[in-house]
């Protein structure tokens, strides 16, 4: 059996070949702590990962002092908030996110209520897209943090985070971005873009599962988090913990090849990505974009196939690897949170497949994939009573439905 | 999530897909569901005396609702009205090993059956009172 073609490249990305190179050595031959500060097996360890902090820092314009390595951007976000809002705690009780955040923000953002926090949940506007307008409006005497994403992980959308960044600077509020999806896509600049804290992830850029950082700003304002893991000390007393040497090794290096090919990569994705739509749009109709045209990740393409549903789709991709919303919550029967709040039907929701291409997707892949989404989705609506109603000319809003 | 292969053999190759006339005496139509809850399932049968000689079936929905509903009227196909109205949600369930997550799938095939004979009973209820009331004229 092949593999089939992988399409799902906001949910994880294969290791890049010059990441994996760089980072195996330092399972065998340099396996050293880099807290050993004795002997040379430790001198060795520690030396890979300055540099990967460099290669990070570097990535974002930060300096390599402020990143913080976690074991992912779910970790670097929970430290993120909590070691705010147990730092600033004393100073205000309200921090600001959106309802188009990720669960590990939504859910963490709920276990700060539950200590006593209020939080303001923005809504987003139909393209998932919160505004600038929107965070000053919601700023109030006692806001300690707001809490956006830079770019949306199931339709794309890109945030107007320098906006959002200089709103929060004026008025003293404390700007974290959960850009897992941005970093290593787009250009990110944490000076330029106002950000006080940032978190990013290894696997998400082509590099190893379980490792990711946060960047925690250390001038003007110098940010302080009370630590969420106690032990030795590491990472500046933020987050204790041995590090793991390889995996941040290879989160280095997978931003330094980011670095390296990042026009490449966003001119590759997006005319892969157009290639896709326009194929697409050609032999279907009813079919609708989610997400915002003019601001959307390179790569992403969320789509709604009107009349049909979603989970069927799926089953007629045989050979393509997709999502339908993302992949932490695909498992449940209920439409995403990201497209209700959007204001996206629970109809449509229920028809919208997410679709990702990538630096190892190729122009036959493409094809191939998209000759598939046609037919399938040609055969599901020869299948759907709905379809057929619109065809006849029937309203579907005006049928009396029985739900259950 | 895997599919039993009676599912993936239904879902494959659906068993009476269409439509039967909607606006004939002798054509039940039963229309299910609803689209925001992600199923909605139309079944037909036509029906001479007390037999179903036919029936149709088109579905919005995952692969469970579409071989719920292929399997219904493979089933209530060549069956007396009153068998077909005998068919229960846990048969469906057995015959494509359905996981619990899927059982709304089997009911709203049953609910389907069923609301497609109502529709035939009333037809013919509505015929032999318009009958009746010509015959005391």
């Amino acid at each position: 059996m092949t593999n089939p073609i992988y399409l799902d490249y906001q949910a994880t990305t294969p290791v890049d070949k010059r990441v994996l190179d760089a980072m195996l050595p330092y399972f065998t031959d340099a396996f050293g702590n880099a807290a050993s500060r004795s002997h040379a097996f430790g001198w060795k360890a520690e030396e890979a990962v300055d540099l990967s902090r460099e290669q990070i820092a570097s990535l974002i314009n930060a300096t390599a002092k402020e990143v913080v390595f976690t074991s992912g951007s779910t970790e670097a976000i929970n430290l993120a908030m909590k070691g705010v809002g147990d730092m600033y705690g004393a100073k205000g009780k309200h921090m600001i996110t959106s309802l188009a955040e990720h669960k590990a923000v939504l859910d963490t953002a709920k276990h700060l209520e539950k200590e006593g926090f209020e939080v303001t949940y923005l809504k987003p506007d139909a393209t998932g897209k919160v505004t600038a307008e929107q965070v000053a409006e919601a700023i109030r005497e006692d806001t300690i943090l707001v809490s956006l994403m830079w770019a949306n992980n199931e339709v794309g959308t890109i945030n107007p985070i320098r906006e959002i960044g200089a709103v929060c600077r004026e008025r003293g509020v404390l700007f974290f971005t959960d850009a897992t999806q941005a970093v290593g896509k787009i250009p990110v600049d944490v000076e330029a873009d106002n950000i006080d804290m940032l978190c990013l992830s290894g696997h998400k850029v082509y590099g190893p599962k379980g490792v990711g950082c946060l960047y925690v700003r250390r001038r003007k304002p110098r940010v302080r988090l009370v630590a969420q893991m106690d032990g030795g000390g590491h990472e500046r007393g933020m987050r204790s913990g041995t590090l793991n040497v390889p995996g941040i090794v290879g989160l280095g290096a997978a931003c330094a090849v980011a670095e390296q090919d990042l026009e490449k990569d966003i001119a590759h994705a997006n005319a892969l990505r157009e290639r896709f739509e326009s194929k697409i749009f050609a032999a279907l109709d009813y079919v609708e974009i989610n997400g915002d045209e003019n601001a959307r990740l390179p790569g992403c393409s969320n789509l709604s196939f009107a009349y049909v549903e979603g989970e069927s789709l799926i089953m007629g991709f045989k050979d393509l690897a997709v999502s339908s919303g993302s992949a932490c919550t695909s498992a449940s029967l209920e439409p995403s949170h990201v497209l209700q709040c959007m204001g996206v039907g629970d109809e449509l929701a229920h028809s919208s497949i997410r679709f990702g291409f990538g630096r190892l997707t190729t122009e036959e892949d493409i094809d191939f994939a998209a000759n598939q989404v046609i037919e399938a989705v040609k055969k599901l609506r020869e299948l759907s009573p709905l379809y057929e109603m619109v065809q006849e000319g029937i309203d579907l809003s005006t049928i009396a439905w029985t739900g259950h | 999530m895997a599919y039993s292969d009676k599912v993936l053999d239904h879902y494959e190759n659906p068993r009476n897909v269409g439509s039967l006339d909607k606006n004939s005496d002798t054509v039940g139509t039963g229309i299910v569901g609803a689209p925001e809850c992600g199923d909605v399932m139309k079944l037909q049968i036509q029906v001479e005396g007390d037999t179903i000689v036919d029936a149709k079936f088109k579905t919005f929905g995952c692969g469970s609702a579409i071989a719920s509903s292929s399997l219904a009227t493979e089933w209530i196909k060549g069956k007396k009205v009153d068998e077909a109205m005998a068919i229960s949600n846990t048969e469906i369930v057995e015959e494509l090993s359905l996981p619990p997550v899927k059982i709304h799938c089997s009911v709203l095939a049953e609910d389907a059956i069923k609301a497609a004979i109502t529709d035939y009973k009333q037809k013919q209820g509505e015929e032999s009172e318009a009958a009746a009331e010509a015959q005391n004229a």
